[in-house]
Parts: structure tokens; C-alpha cells; sequence
């Protein structure tokens, strides 16, 4: 897909669109997308592939193993571990999608604010990011979550709060890099708009290094949700959430070990799939980006 | 004279994404017992790829598609691995062109000159007594303290000194200097080139000396091999190289030399046009395109004509071999 | 240098100060009873009163805040809600636990990533290489929780090798030693896979430099140019990864605490949480933020202290 283009933002959007079709001529980059690609049909068809309710509990069918009538067998209620760790899949994106978007948004505008500002409010900015960014994870986000109160929200909110800086940091990065490109001061010297500047020349610029973002963030995210939900700070029971599957099977580790497979076998598909898909989309992007030569 | 290093009719190839790069073809140069032979060429002639091939430390890609290397009558190019690994640092030796970046940062002086003895069942006082007399013998003050320091607590010059002591160390035949004196400023350029010249005369190891700068080849050689563009364009002792250069590319670069210009002037000579492309080699003589006396023999390849004896060149305008000159010239 | 250190520390000061201060506004600006807030449900109503003068909660905010500050510089973090000793006192008592297990994850990176990454550098392009590659990024990508939980189910459970529960016997090192193993194999995997992957590239890069080659001019044997001529100043990178990968291990060692029962800092707050013993949950998580500033506060300063002498004898 190349596109020749004399028009300086059209040439903006190509760097983009050919890592995602150059990101799939790896093999492992391949696997990513299929893994990514089978985790949000399952999720979106979800009802659809599950044979029971996520909910439903057959209280004298405990602790069965995998069968035709329960793929991946029942949890300590009867409840179908298949229909559950689908049905996971959804609350995973359910917490992803809005995180992300939300942090995004927040990223974005805070990236190009402290990139465009005086150094004065830049170097504040910075200073806000780093020490979000220095709470150990995992504690802030005990923290949130005893203060607020366990939920769906929480563990949205607590992405939020360590997605946005990341992205403000490398937006911020990348403002500052393109602020002084030349057709940047062209459009500025004929007299553009700062909103024109940032939305039609800057913007389409950093699409490339978002989705890379985007792609490695969304491991870390499904993470911080399946995590928070395994120590019971993320999503209430009965809502099925891979995290909470898996603290069910540490908790009756030794009735059946089907429960951790149902709750940690997708956690693992799903994070590897994005992260093998993120790296190919990385390396098809620049391949001076890559860490390990 | 016997000859301690022989290659003959070499040629090297590069693999690249365009099709084999050929860089160097037909490459053949003797180097006999105790002299000094000094390869001089620009960059990109293809010296640093004679100089890997010999020792046998070619990049992945590269490959010695024909021809032979000798030392002292062993193949190097039959050699195993292991073989070739104990030839090196041995029988020959290697004096890079970057004295700043040639040695491990991380380590002293004196380990690095000790692990090169490793082939040798010495005591470690006995080694470094070697090591200590190399030092002094290469002109660096306070031998024994230096052993203990790190190469970033010298300077370039001395880091070179260390380097050629590490390299007569070894007890060579062949020592190879791969433009030993290019990062070096003017004075030190001299000293380093007086210092191989001594040291060879005391130890009688050969050398391979390669570099573009013509007025210290005058000064150490006995001989000279004029590259470009991968081949070997005229051979003879220096007096002959530098008084009778018979190839025009050897004219040329004579008249290039800057140190040559008697009067002030703003603009230095050059040789026009540019080096040839090394995925196409052109039929003909490889220098017919800037040479300004190219005819129409030029479309074929000139073979190596005798010029004198022990000079040749490849050249058309050599039409006849003249009959043996009487005055002995060089070898 | 001095310059940067200074820097640095003011601004790791900076970092901490802000921290408190969004401590402060958890507990105090966000809506609701700040005593509540601050000690929870299970406070008593005489905890409560003099926590109320002490914190002088009638008091303009700035002034709370400044009380809040000083008292933490005086080192009271408050007082543990269920056993009445300072919060200072208990997580104090249990760092050092999680201090064990986080230095034996990184025991786990070293031991096995360096090596394997050096062996994918030296055989470059080969099917190991590629098999390490692939591996590498799985096992960082995998969350450390899901890997206690199934070295848990594996290896203690089904096959029994190992104890899954606690820290082992008092005073037998051996003992904690058995118990050591699969929670630091848990928090430690994804740095192998990391530190694989550094070394590796670090490896190719040295290999390929000026005194490397003139080792191997020298003949010296392929052992001796690997192991003390290019995998010393190829390791270098990663000591500073460390440093920084301490404070990310803390929050892999806190769930591996939770699923082995071992005491140790996580296991205290997650206690807390559950029990709402929320002075207990502040300090901790006060001085565990601390200790990461701290962890990567050395690194950096660590990092531009290497510099230095590394950038001038190498260029």
C-alpha cells in the first residue's frame, strides 16, 4: 500500500497504514491478529457460543470436568466455566475500551497541551506525570479501590490514571518533535490555525506510534482489570471476570483445576496475542524502535 | 628470497540485496622475508577487504570466491576454524587503524597483552617481563605502571604504541598494518612510522603496511602495490613506484599528493570522475574511464606487464615488454 | 555529574512530596468524613476524637496538610487500627520479607536471562535464537499472578515439589529457601524473558565493535572473547534495568505473596484492605511508593555514574 501523495498530511496517514499491512507479513504478527481477532468475536458473540447463562448455577454439578455438555467444566456453584471465561471476554473489553478511549483522549490532550506550552506549565505537567507514574501499580490501585469502593469503574478509573500519562508523555514527544518540521511552520506561516495545525498536520503524524501504544497498553490494561479482580477489587461477583475465575480456581485449587484454566488460559491468549501483534506493528513502524536488534 | 606471504589471483565477494558486490578481483602480492611491503590505494579500494580475507575475518556475507593465500608455504584459505584462530595472533599479527576504539575498555593493558600469550607456557611474572620490555621497547614511559591502567588513561598516540607492542609481542612473520598512523596527528605519524622501521630491522618480520598516505609509504617501504577499485594496478620497489610510476592511476595520484605542491594554491588536484560501481564492473581496464590517456585498447583488460624487473603494471600503454634493465631496482 | 545527582534528587523529592500530596487529597479533599476515610469502619469513637485533634480537622486545609507532612517526617504514619502499634512499626517489620523475594526474582532474571540471551546473540539467526525470541516476549507479556497461580497448581499441588503455602521454618534456611522458589519464579519470569531480550541485542551490538575484533585478530580463543571480552561491558545496560525492575517486581511480589501466603508487605495491605484497617493501607502504601522512588531514584543515579568513564573509554 503505497501511497504517493505531494500533499504533506496525506503522507501523514501513509506511515500508519503501511506498518499495519507490513505488520502482518510476520508470522508472529499473524498470530497476534488471529488471537486478537478470536478474542473480540468471542466476545461480541458472546450469548451466541455459550451454551448457559455465565450465571446459572447447578448446584449438584460442582467441580465437573470438561465434557460435551460443559467444555471446560463447572466452578464450585455448577456454574458452566466455558460460558463464564467467554463471557469474561466482554467484561475485559468493557473495562478496555473506555479506558483506553477515555485515556487517549486524556493523552492526547494533555500530550499536545504540554507540548506546545510555555516550558513553565510543560515542566508542571511533567512533574504530575512522573509522580503518577511512580506509585507501584498495584498499590495506587489498592488504594483507589478501598477508598472508592470496588467496581467496574474503579478498575476503569485506575487504567485511566496510569494509561493517560504514558500517553501524554509520548504525544508530548511527539509534538515536540513535529512542532519544528517544516511543513508544521509552513502552515503555520500561512497563517493556519493552532486547532488546524494540531488537527489536521500533527494528529495524523502520531497515529502510527498511537496504535503501537494502543496495542502494548492493551496487555497492561487487561492485566490491571484481570488483576484487580482477582484480589476482589475489580468487578462484583456473579459478573464473570477472568481475574475473578482465577482467584475461584486458587481458592478451590485443590477441588478442580479446571477453574484457573478457565480464568487464566485467556488471560494468557489474550496478552500474548496483543503483545505478539504490538511488537510486529512496532518493528513494521520503525524498525529502529526495536529494542533487541 | 622466500616468501612469507603469498596471495594469488584473489577474489572476494560481498553478497548484497543488488547482486554479488565484487570487491576485489585478481589480487595477487608477495611479500618476502624480512621486507616491507606498503599497500596504497583511496578509500573504498578494497584494502580493509585484502586485509579481513588474510585473516580470515571476513563478514558473514563475504566469501573468497577464487584464489589462494599463503603464509610461509601454509594455506590460510584451507585452514579450519580452529586452525586459522591459532595461525592468528601467532604467525601473524594486526595493527588496526582506530587506536581509540582497537582496545577493550574494560580492561588493563596488561590483561589484554597477557591473554595473547595465551598460547605460550610462560609464568605470569615471565610474561609480563615480556610484556613490561615490549612497552619500553615501543617508547612508553613507566611500563610497569602502565600494565595496571585502563586504555581511556592514555592518549591516541600511546594507545597506538600499545597497540604495535601488542603485535610484536607475538613474535610475527607478518605483521599487518592496516593504516596504523590515519587517526594520529603529523608528528606522531612520523614517530609511529620510525618505530615500525626500527623494530622490524631488529626482529626481521615482515610487514604488510597499508595506507593512502604516500610520503610514509616512501619513508618505510621497500616495496608498494598500487590498488584501485579492487585490483592491484602496479607493483615495484618504491624508488620505482614513486619515480617511474607507469600506471597512469599512480601518476595520478603522485600528482595528487598534496605534499607534492610546491607553490600556494586554493585548489588541491584531483583525479576526476568517480570510483567505479562494484555490482557492475565495467569489461575493460577498471581505471579506463578517468584516465586521461584511455585508447581504444582500453575496452579489454590489460594483464599485468613488466615494467622493470620486480615493476609491473596493468596498463595498455605498456605495449612491450622492455628487456631486463641492468640497474637492480628494489626486491 | 554533581548537577544531574541533584537534579535528580530534587526531583525524587519533588516526586515524593506530590505523592503524600495526593495521599493527603484521597483521604481528605475527597467527599465524606475524612476520619472515616483515614481509619475506617472499624474505628473507635475514642481513635476517632483524637485523631480528629491531632489532624485538627477544623482547621483550614493548608494547615492539615502540613500537620499530615510533619507527621510523616516524624515518621508517624499512624496508628494500626486492630493491633495499636504504629503503621511505621508494622510494615517496617515486614519489608524485609518481600525485599527477600524481590532479590531472589531478580536471582531468577539474572541466572537464567543473561545467559539465554547471550547464547541467542552468539548463535544468532539459529532455531534456538528464534525459540528464545518468541519465549522471551511471551513470558513478559503473561501477568506474574497467572503464573503464581499455575506454578502454584503445577508444581506444588500436582506434582508436589515445592510448599505453596508461607515463608518456611524460622531459622532454617534451607527450609525458606524450598519455600523461596516458586513465588520468586512467579514475580522473576517475565524479567528473564526481559532481560533476554536486552542482553541479546546488547551482545550483538558489543560483538561487533573495533576491540572485539581485534580479539579475535589476536586468535584468542571464542570462550574468552565471549565471556570476559564482550559479555562484561554487554551486561552493563542491565544492571541499570534492574534497579528499575526492582520497583516493578514489587507489584509482581505483592500477588505472589497473596497466592503463597508468604508474610511480607503485600500480604500486610491486602490484609489491611480486607479488614478496613485503612491507616494500615495508607502508610503502606506511603512507604512502599518511597522504596520505588528510591529503587529508581539509585538506578538513574547509577546509570549517569557509569556513564561517564564508559562513554570516554569507549569513544
Amino acid at each position: 500500500m503505497s501511497v504517493q501523495a505531494s500533499d504533506s498530511a496525506a503522507v501523514a496517514r501513509a506511515p500508519g497504514l503501511t506498518a499495519v499491512s507490513r505488520g502482518f507479513a510476520d508470522p508472529l504478527g499473524r498470530i497476534g491478529f488471529a488471537l486478537v481477532l478470536l478474542l473480540l468475536l468471542a466476545a461480541v458473540f458472546a450469548d451466541v457460543i455459550s451454551a448457559y447463562e455465565p450465571t446459572k448455577m447447578l448446584p449438584r454439578d460442582r467441580f465437573l470436568g470438561p465434557s460435551y455438555e460443559h467444555l471446560l467444566g463447572t466452578d464450585q456453584l455448577g456454574r458452566d466455566l466455558f460460558s463464564r471465561m467467554i463471557h469474561g471476554g466482554r467484561v475485559a473489553l468493557m473495562v478496555a475500551f473506555p479506558a483506553i478511549g477515555i485515556s487517549l483522549a486524556l493523552g492526547i490532550f494533555f500530550g499536545l497541551a504540554s507540548g506546545y506550552a510555555p516550558k513553565w506549565l510543560d515542566n508542571a505537567l511533567l512533574l504530575v506525570f512522573d509522580a503518577i507514574r511512580s506509585f507501584p501499580t498495584v498499590m495506587l490501585a489498592l488504594a483507589l479501590a478501598t477508598i472508592i469502593g470496588p467496581s467496574l469503574q474503579t478498575v476503569v478509573l485506575v487504567v485511566i490514571l496510569f494509561s493517560a500519562p504514558a500517553y501524554a508523555r509520548i504525544i508530548r514527544t511527539q509534538t515536540l518533535a513535529l512542532r519544528n518540521a517544516e511543513f508544521v511552520l509552513a502552515s503555520v506561516a500561512t497563517g493556519a490555525s493552532i486547532w488546524r495545525v494540531l488537527g489536521v498536520h500533527i494528529l495524523p503524524n502520531i497515529i502510527g506510534p498511537i496504535l503501537i501504544l494502543v496495542s502494548m497498553d492493551l496487555p497492561v490494561v487487561i492485566t490491571t482489570e484481570a488483576g484487580m479482580s482477582f484480589l476482589g477489587l475489580g468487578v462484583r461477583p456473579p459478573t464473570p471476570s477472568w481475574g475473578s475465575i482465577l482467584n475461584d480456581g486458587y481458592a478451590f485449587i485443590r477441588e478442580s483445576p479446571w477453574l484457573a484454566i478457565a480464568g487464566g488460559l485467556p488471560i494468557i491468549i489474550t496478552t500474548i496475542g496483543f503483545t505478539f501483534l504490538g511488537e510486529s506493528l512496532r518493528d513494521a513502524y520503525d524498525p529502529k524502535l526495536r529494542k533487541d536488534g | 628470497m622466500t616468501s612469507v606471504l603469498s596471495v594469488g589471483n584473489l577474489a572476494v565477494e560481498f553478497a548484497a540485496p543488488y547482486g554479488p558486490l565484487q570487491a576485489l578481483r585478481n589480487v595477487s602480492l608477495e611479500v618476502g622475508s624480512g621486507e616491507i611491503v606498503g599497500i596504497v590505494g583511496e578509500s573504498g579500494c578494497g584494502k580493509s577487504t585484502l586485509l579481513n580475507a588474510i585473516l580470515g575475518l571476513l563478514p558473514a556475507n563475504g566469501r573468497i570466491a577464487r584464489g589462494q593465500i599463503t603464509l610461509s608455504g601454509t594455506d590460510l584459505l584451507g585452514l579450519s576454524d580452529r586452525a586459522l584462530n591459532s595461525v592468528r595472533g601467532d604467525r601473524m599479527s594486526v595493527v588496526f587503524q582506530d587506536p581509540m576504539t582497537t582496545l577493550n575498555p574494560v580492561l588493563s593493558i596488561g590483561r589484554q597483552m597477557t591473554d595473547i600469550l595465551y598460547r605460550l607456557p610462560l609464568s605470569a611474572a615471565d610474561k609480563q617481563a615480556r610484556i613490561a620490555a615490549m612497552l619500553a621497547r615501543v617508547g612508553i614511559p613507566d611500563p610497569l605502571q602502565r600494565i595496571g591502567q585502563y586504555p581511556h588513561e592514555l592518549s591516541g598516540g600511546m594507545r597506538q604504541r600499545v597497540a604495535i607492542a601488542m603485535a610484536m609481542l607475538v613474535e610475527p612473520e607478518l605483521l599487518i598494518a592496516d593504516e596504523p598512523t590515519t587517526a594520529l596527528d603529523a608528528t606522531l605519524e612520523i614517530q609511529i612510522v620510525r618505530l615500525l622501521k626500527e623494530l622490524q630491522r631488529n626482529t626481521g618480520c615482515s610487514i604488510l603496511f597499508i595506507s593512502h598516505h604516500l610520503g610514509l609509504i616512501a619513508e618505510l617501504c621497500d616495496s608498494v602495490a598500487v590498488m584501485y577499485a579492487g585490483e592491484i594496478v602496479e607493483r615495484g620497489s618504491v624508488r620505482d613506484i614513486f619515480h617511474r610510476p607507469a600506471h597512469p592511476y599512480t601518476q595520478s595520484l603522485l600528482e595528487c599528493d598534496p605534499a607534492r605542491i610546491d607553490e600556494p594554491t586554493s585548489r588541491l588536484p584531483t583525479i576526476p570522475g568517480d570510483v567505479p560501481n562494484l555490482l557492475a564492473i565495467p569489461a575493460g581496464c577498471i581505471f579506463a574511464d578517468r584516465c586521461p590517456y584511455a585508447f581504444a585498447s582500453c575496452t579489454v583488460k590489460p594483464a599485468q606487464r613488466l615494467v622493470a624487473n620486480g615493476h609491473t603494471a596493468a596498463c595498455h600503454l605498456l605495449t612491450a615488454t622492455p628487456a631486463h634493465d641492468t640497474a637492480a631496482v628494489g626486491s | 555529574m554533581l548537577f544531574y545527582a541533584i537534579n535528580r534528587l530534587a526531583l525524587a523529592i519533588a516526586i515524593v512530596v506530590v505523592v503524600i500530596a495526593v495521599l493527603f487529597c484521597m483521604i481528605y479533599v475527597i467527599p465524606g468524613d475524612p476520619v472515616r476515610i483515614a481509619l475506617g469502619p472499624l474505628a473507635t469513637p475514642e481513635m476517632a476524637a483524637s485523631f480528629r485533634a491531632k489532624m485538627g480537622l477544623d482547621q483550614p486545609l493548608w494547615v492539615q496538610f502540613i500537620r499530615f507532612f510533619s507527621g510523616i517526617l516524624t515518621g508517624d504514619l499512624g496508628t494500626d487500627i486492630l493491633s495499636n502499634r504504629g503503621v511505621a512499626t508494622s510494615v517496617l517489620e515486614q519489608l524485609p520479607f518481600t525485599l527477600t523475594l524481590i532479590a531472589s526474582s531478580m536471582l531468577w532474571a539474572v541466572a537464567i536471562g543473561i545467559p539465554l540471551g547471550c547464547y541467542a546473540a552468539i548463535h544468532r539467526g539459529s532455531l534456538l535464537d528464534r525459540i528464545i525470541g518468541v519465549l522471551s516476549v511471551a513470558v513478559i507479556a503473561v501477568p506474574s499472578f497467572v503464573v503464581a497461580v499455575y506454578a502454584l497448581l503445577i508444581f506444588a499441588v500436582h506434582l508436589g515439589w515445592f510448599p505453596a503455602i508461607g515463608a518456611g521454618r524460622r531459622g532454617e534456611p534451607l527450609d525458606q529457601l524450598h519455600h523461596l522458589v516458586l513465588p520468586s519464579l512467579a514475580v522473576g519470569l517475565g524479567w528473564v524473558g526481559y532481560l533476554a531480550r536486552v542482553v541479546r541485542a546488547s551482545m550483538l551490538e558489543v560483538m561487533g565493535e573495533n576491540y572485539i575484533r581485534t580479539a579475535r585478530a589476536f586468535g584468542l580463543p571464542r570462550r574468552t572473547i565471549v565471556y570476559r571480552y564482550a559479555l562484561p561491558i554487554a551486561v552493563l545496560p542491565t544492571i541499570t534495568l534492574l534497579g528499575i525492575g526492582v520497583g516493578h517486581m514489587l507489584s509482581g511480589a505483592v500477588f505472589a505473596e497473596i497466592v503463597f501466603a508468604r508474610p511480607g508487605v503485600g500480604k500486610l495491605v491486602y490484609d489491611a484492605i480486607n479488614a478496613r484497617n485503612y491507616p494500615l493501607v495508607s502508610g503502606t502504601v506511603l512507604i512502599t511508593t518511597g522504596f520505588y522512588v528510591l529503587a529508581t531514584l539509585m538506578a538513574d543515579l547509577f546509570v549517569a555514574g557509569l556513564d561517564p568513564r564508559v562513554r570516554a573509554s569507549l569513544r
